[in-house]
């Protein structure tokens, strides 16, 4: 301790005010910029909003409730009993929208993990070793760009498409269409943040700490995951985010052309299927599509205004509060 | 440049031999290509052993693969089941551009293909000039006029279209041009084809059933575009040479689409060669809905009947595209920007 008051007691006057202040933890200084992004708060508490919505309205009606259909009141337009209407089977469409949400929002969050986890472990892997590696999993990550993935989507969705069973989670029996969409869009995504990842790395790994790390025989997992990877968390943090939106719009592209997540179980992009293959509907119904399709873009624009208050706020060039 | 070019030229033929020999195990398990072929249920077992040998189904995927990529004419096939080769083969493989045939339609793929690409060319086409030169004025505009409240409201206009997927913008706007502006009495577009049966497929039909998809894409693609165009000439508006050129007493409307557009537009032609893929994709929704026989309802119909010649050759002619289109705004961008070397 005594070295450090010698180097304050050393250290011009101006410096000492800063050095008796706390430092501010990135976390703080984040939180502190970001709180200032007014349109970055509005996503934020849109989302908690959003989620509350889809999570807490399990306990006011359940999943059967929102799937049971009453072909007496079919295609009814918005009302006190039923608020956002029913659809061609007389289901109830608020209801379905709060399960569907639930799935629509696991999905994007699934994804991301599993785009983090492919696009961290090639990137990291590309970068940091080099050579050989890197030009192999480089020249792969190429040819998984060159695809538009709305096409590799359609092509994996039919290759998975009903070879994973039901699956039964909390009591509620789900669609195991809901695992392979998941899967399909994590790895059909995961490219860029591979690209990031390795940028990051090769810049990191000739650094003096990483110098000292191995002269001290740190293994390389070690060096990898605990000395380089938290150092780029920062632009990993605002891919992901920005990732959760485009995994929600996908989930919502694959299941409105049918090829996504299967009935009974619902996402706000399957609830917009029966409506595109009929314009009768689209012409007495636009309660139909309108509240799913509602959903989709609030929940994604709001992603989007908090990725981008994230890349503000994290951004190391601007370090002001 | 030529060298440049040459060298991603070369270093593509891997990439592709890679993405093909990926698609092409894809495809092994999409479904049973003979259980929807022509719509007839192939029922007995020896139709079913006899349509698959002389599909080549039969065959391991490896030598599927080898017969897809470079034909079987110079091998002889087994048509009669007896186990000894005897006839010759037909198919020239890709490499020799045959596609195959397609499974359902029984016409060469690149036919079927050559007939529905036109339709998507079109749209493409359209919708590419409408984006760009809405991108301009209005980033431009909105650019000169910062903050303003015009700026402002393209900021939030263009967050939202950004974030709404394209089914939701086409339903509306056909909810609203076509079914409500018909209902109103208003004059109003039609929401699907190309053209009406009852007034023949003429040019005013086609435009006029061109609207509303491109409309669709527009829209979307402009949020991003225009942001894009709006930052990157802020940019070039604060340099020093822009600041020189005021100084000179040079007129503001010289200076602002001589001096800086032609450096701002630059970054443009970066989006829009590699907005392709985006693009491509986008318009598999879009034809969908707006049942416009290009190259997506292509794709979904083939993929639906589980049709691989048809679906091989649309991702193989759709990377070939996505390729060729990197390297032609490299060399574009090197060509607009002097600054920038290639060796």
């Amino acid at each position: 301790m005594s070295s450090t008051t010698e180097v304050a007691n050393a250290a011009p006057r101006l410096l000492t005010d800063e050095l008796e202040a706390p430092p501010l933890s990135l976390r703080r200084l984040t939180w502190l910029r970001f709180r200032r992004h007014k349109m970055a708060m509005f996503g934020a508490v849109m989302l908690i909003v959003l989620f509350l919505y889809s999570f807490g309205g399990m306990l006011v009606f359940s999943e059967a409730d929102a799937n049971r259909p009453e072909t007496a009141i079919r295609l009814q337009a918005p009302s006190s009993t039923h608020p956002y209407g029913t659809d061609t089977i007389g289901r109830d469409i608020l209801k379905r929208t709060v399960y569907g949400g639930q799935i629509s929002l696991t999905i994007g969050l699934m994804a991301m993990l599993v785009e983090l986890v492919v696009g961290i472990l090639i990137g990291a892997a590309s970068g940091f070793f080099g050579g050989k590696v890197d030009s192999i999993l480089m020249r792969f990550t190429e040819a998984a760009f060159v695809i538009p993935q709305i096409f590799l989507l359609i092509v994996m969705a039919k290759y998975f498409g009903g070879k994973i069973p039901n699956i039964h989670v909390l009591g509620r029996t789900l669609s195991g269409s809901v695992i392979v969409v998941i899967l399909i869009i994590g790895l059909t995504s995961w490219m860029y943040l591979a690209r990031i990842v390795r940028a990051e790395f090769i810049s990191l790994k000739e650094r003096e700490f990483i110098l000292a790390a191995r002269a001290t025989g740190t293994p390389a997992w070690e060096i990898i995951f605990k000395h380089i990877l938290p150092n780029c968390m920062a632009p990993i943090i605002v891919s992901a985010t920005l990732s959760v939106a485009a995994a929600i719009l996908a989930e919502s592209y694959i299941s409105f052309l049918g090829m996504g997540v299967q009935a009974p179980t619902a996402t706000w992009g399957n609830m917009l299927q029966i409506a595109s293959s009929d314009f009768n509907k689209i012409q007495n119904a636009p309660w139909f599509w309108f509240f799913p399709g509602m959903l989709i873009l609030l929940t994604v624009l709001s992603i989007n205004f908090v990725g981008d208050g994230l890349r503000d706020a994290l951004d190391p060039r601007s370090r002001a509060v | 440049m030529g060298r440049y070019v040459a060298r991603r030229l070369v270093q593509a033929i891997p990439l592709l031999l890679i993405i093909s020999v990926a698609l092409f195990v894809l495809m092994q398990n999409m479904g049973d290509p003979l259980a929807t072929m022509g719509g007839r249920k192939v029922t007995r077992p020896e139709d079913r052993q006899r349509l698959e040998r002389q599909l080549g189904l039969d065959k391991p995927v490896l030598v599927q693969y080898l017969y897809w990529l470079v034909g079987n004419d110079w091998s002889r096939v087994d048509l009669d089941g007896d186990g000894v080769p005897e006839t010759r083969g037909t198919r020239r493989g890709v490499l020799r551009a045959d596609f195959g045939n397609s499974i359902t339609d029984r016409v060469p793929a690149l036919r079927l293909i050559g007939e529905r690409l036109p339709y998507t060319l079109l749209l493409m086409g359209v919708y590419e000039i409408v984006v760009i030169a809405g991108a301009l004025a209005i980033g431009v505009y909105s650019a000169v006029k910062q903050y303003s409240l015009f700026d402002h409201v393209v900021t939030g206009l263009s967050f939202i279209f950004y974030s709404m997927p394209i089914f939701f913008i086409a339903l509306l706007s056909v909810y609203l041009f076509s079914l409500s502006f018909h209902r109103w009495g208003l004059p109003y577009l039609p929401p699907n084809g190309v053209f009406d049966f009852r007034v023949g497929k003429t040019p005013g039909q086609v435009t006029l059933h061109m609207i509303l998809p491109v409309l669709s894409l527009a829209l979307i693609s402009l949020a991003g575009y225009s942001r894009y165009m709006r930052s990157s000439m802020l940019e070039v508006l604060h340099q020093d040479y822009i600041r020189t050129a005021k100084s000179k007493g040079l007129q503001r409307r010289h200076i602002l689409f001589v001096h800086a557009l032609k450096n701002a537009a630059l970054p443009i032609v970066t989006i829009v060669g590699l907005d392709l893929p985006t693009l491509l994709g986008g318009a598999i929704v879009t034809e969908r809905i707006f049942g416009w026989p290009g190259m997506g309802s292509l794709f979904l119909d083939h993929v639906d009947r589980v049709d691989i010649p048809v679906v091989m050759a649309i991702l193989m002619l759709v990377s070939v595209a996505v390729i060729v289109f990197q390297i032609l705004t490299d060399v574009t961008y090197a060509w607009l920007d002097p600054r920038i070397r290639y060796d």
